[in-house]
């Protein structure tokens, strides 16, 4: 599989990143070569390896139900770039 | 000219529930609904860099409880995965969910209607953590400069609970949800207010002309609240389409939303691309292995569900539908098990349960969850009508009385006189007196007016403040009667 222009396009909109011509075309020639990077892994043979899931060999961490104090309101609204009436500001959504 | 003419509906819904525990999915934040903005928050749930979720095991614990009494199968391995999209109310771009390995699936529960059993297919349940909540600076959405959000809901867990297409009218689909919901209700994986939001329906609907079995093209309307609505929502949306299929267009497969004010679906088309969540394994989280021990020892937690529960109070002798009525709430029917332990008379109880005591909740508009009559009150003023010592009639003061004190029937009729009056002697003078005061009753009685007779049995009642035994005032009102007066 080949990365093409158009694909860079999507991933750059889905990303919410504005690119430049001269940028896509970068992204698709460094993109393509992790790709053939990464391809090297087919030459193995892993028809008798379980699909991983995870990298670690761990399963069910969990917490107990128990509720402990947060952020307050000051330090939760500290990195937002707008904040009014308690709240994060957003602008226009649709 | 109503759609069903010339075309079939075909539904399924999907279900999103807020468990039930006390802390947020995947932080100890508080799940608690309500105060003040932005303040149920830590850096987990607002996303903030570096911050590591921990699943809370509770969430699990309620997950394979609702999928039991779901009557799905529970998986054994399960893990996280990332939805990603860009939406203010989620703080970090991407909701953690499910994706290939839910939890639960194949599932089923049975609807009745019309007198007939149907089942309905669950394709799955999964869990994933619920977003933040946005105020709009203007009306709606779409006329706003800017909104506001607040995290306090994010994270808080959610169970999506997705149906089998196999809803086929809109009754049916009414019948499934509130099935669906008086059993996570009656499971206690959620406290399901509707009136809050914790839980909310998304349904899928399509029309395919009559006879046919191909599938048509569906709409999805998401964010509905309550039964009310989805019906609405349902009524208008089938019209709708209909109506597009008529002029020989095509239904677009696309998401609409529900304007309640407005009673339409609007179109919720973006110019930008559809959906491509890109999933993918969620790598902060290890994934889970349940045992099947782990599964047996959630099964051992569940209650008694509603369709057992409707079985179980038909056997006691009550009817199809007085079981469906004390079966609605997990609250009514906890109440009414509770009265049969100490009176066991299923037709009476059902009857105080269904008629006085339920009216005098709604006239209060409280709820047998917050009862103030105790369900052994309940049960002590029926033994005393059973005993004779109070009539039916009084016993409705009674139940108002306990309702309002809270003193215990027993005290209630001692302290206010309202003994029953089943003394012959005393009934005797009472009578003597009333027809000495009645004479022309008497002598209509006596001339063939029957309906006299209901009128001295009045007056003897309004003489005893309503306390005479009604037999024994019958038995001695005829006897004088006969002796010529
Ligand atoms: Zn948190």
């Amino acid at each position: 599989m080949r990365i093409k222009a158009e694909d860079v396009e999507k991933l750059a909109l889905m990303s919410r990143l504005e690119l430049t011509e001269e940028e896509k075309a970068a992204y698709t020639e460094s993109l393509n070569a992790s790709l053939d990077y990464m391809h090297s892994l087919t030459k193995l043979v892993t028809d008798t390896v379980e699909p991983a899931v995870h990298v670690l060999p761990m399963v069910n961490v969990f917490r107990e139900d128990r509720v402990e104090i947060g952020l307050d309101h000051k330090q939760a609204l500290a990195n937002a770039p707008e904040a009014e009436a308690g709240s994060f500001k957003v602008p226009r959504i649709v | 000219m109503s759609y069903q003419d010339k075309y079939e509906m075909v539904c399924g819904v999907e279900t999103h529930v807020e468990l039930a525990t006390k802390t947020k999915i995947f932080c100890a934040c508080t799940t608690e609904f309500g105060g003040e903005q932005n303040t149920h928050v830590c850096p987990v749930c607002l996303g903030l860099p570096g911050a590591l979720p921990v699943l809370n095991r509770e969430v699990v614990n309620l997950a394979i409880k609702a999928g039991l009494a779901l009557n799905c199968e529970i998986a054994e391995f399960t893990k996280f995965d990332r939805k990603n999209y860009f939406y203010p109310d989620l703080s970090k771009n991407y909701q953690t969910s499910q994706y290939d390995l839910p939890i639960c699936k194949n599932g089923r529960l049975e609807i009745e209607i019309n007198g007939e059993s149907k089942s309905i297919g669950i394709t799955r349940a999964h869990m994933e953590e619920d977003a933040g909540k946005l105020v709009h600076s203007g009306e709606s959405i779409t006329t706003s400069d800017s909104s506001y959000v607040d995290y306090n809901r994010a994270g808080v867990p959610l169970l999506e609970i997705v149906s089998e297409p196999d809803m086929r009218t809109v009754d049916e689909v009414i019948a499934y949800l509130q099935e669906l919901v008086q059993i996570l209700d009656y499971a206690g994986v959620s406290d399901c207010k509707m009136e809050q939001g914790s839980v909310r329906f998304d349904v899928n609907v399509s029309l395919r002309p009559l006879g046919s079995r191909e599938l048509g093209t569906r709409t999805e309307i998401k964010n509905l609240n309550s039964f009310a609505a989805v019906r609405r929502c349902l009524e208008y949306e089938t019209e709708r389409q209909a109506k597009v299929l008529n002029k020989g267009e095509k239904v677009i497969q696309e998401t609409r939303t529900w304007d309640d004010s407005q009673g339409v679906t609007l179109s919720l088309r973006t110019k930008e691309e559809a959906h491509d969540y890109r999933y993918f394994p969620e790598a902060d989280l290890v994934p889970l292995k349940i045992d099947p021990e782990w599964v047996e020892r959630i099964r051992a937690t569940l209650p008694e569900l509603p369709a057992a529960k409707r079985e179980r109070l038909k056997e006691l002798g009550l009817s199809g539908y007085e079981a469906g009525v004390l079966t609605s709430s997990k609250a009514m029917a906890d109440y009414f098990d509770r009265v049969m332990q100490n009176y066991a008379d299923a037709k009476v109880v059902a009857n105080w349960i269904m008629g006085d005591l339920s009216a005098l909740l709604k006239a209060n508009n409280r709820s047998f969850e917050d009862c103030p009559i105790k369900p052994y009150q309940l049960a002590d003023m029926l033994k005393l009508i059973k005993k004779g010592d109070i009539s039916g009639k009084i016993a409705k003061t009674v139940l108002e009385e306990i309702y309002t004190g809270g003193k215990d029937p027993a005290v209630i009729v001692k302290e206010k006189g309202l003994v029953q009056i089943r003394d012959q002697d005393a009934l005797e003078k009472i009578i003597a007196e009333v027809l000495a005061q009645n004479p022309k009753s008497v002598a209509d009685y006596q001339g063939g007016k029957e309906k006299a007779f209901g009128f001295l049995v009045g007056q003897v009642m309004k003489a005893t403040q309503g306390k005479a035994n009604p037999e024994l005032v019958n038995k001695i009102l005829k006897e004088k009667l006969q002796i010529a007066y």
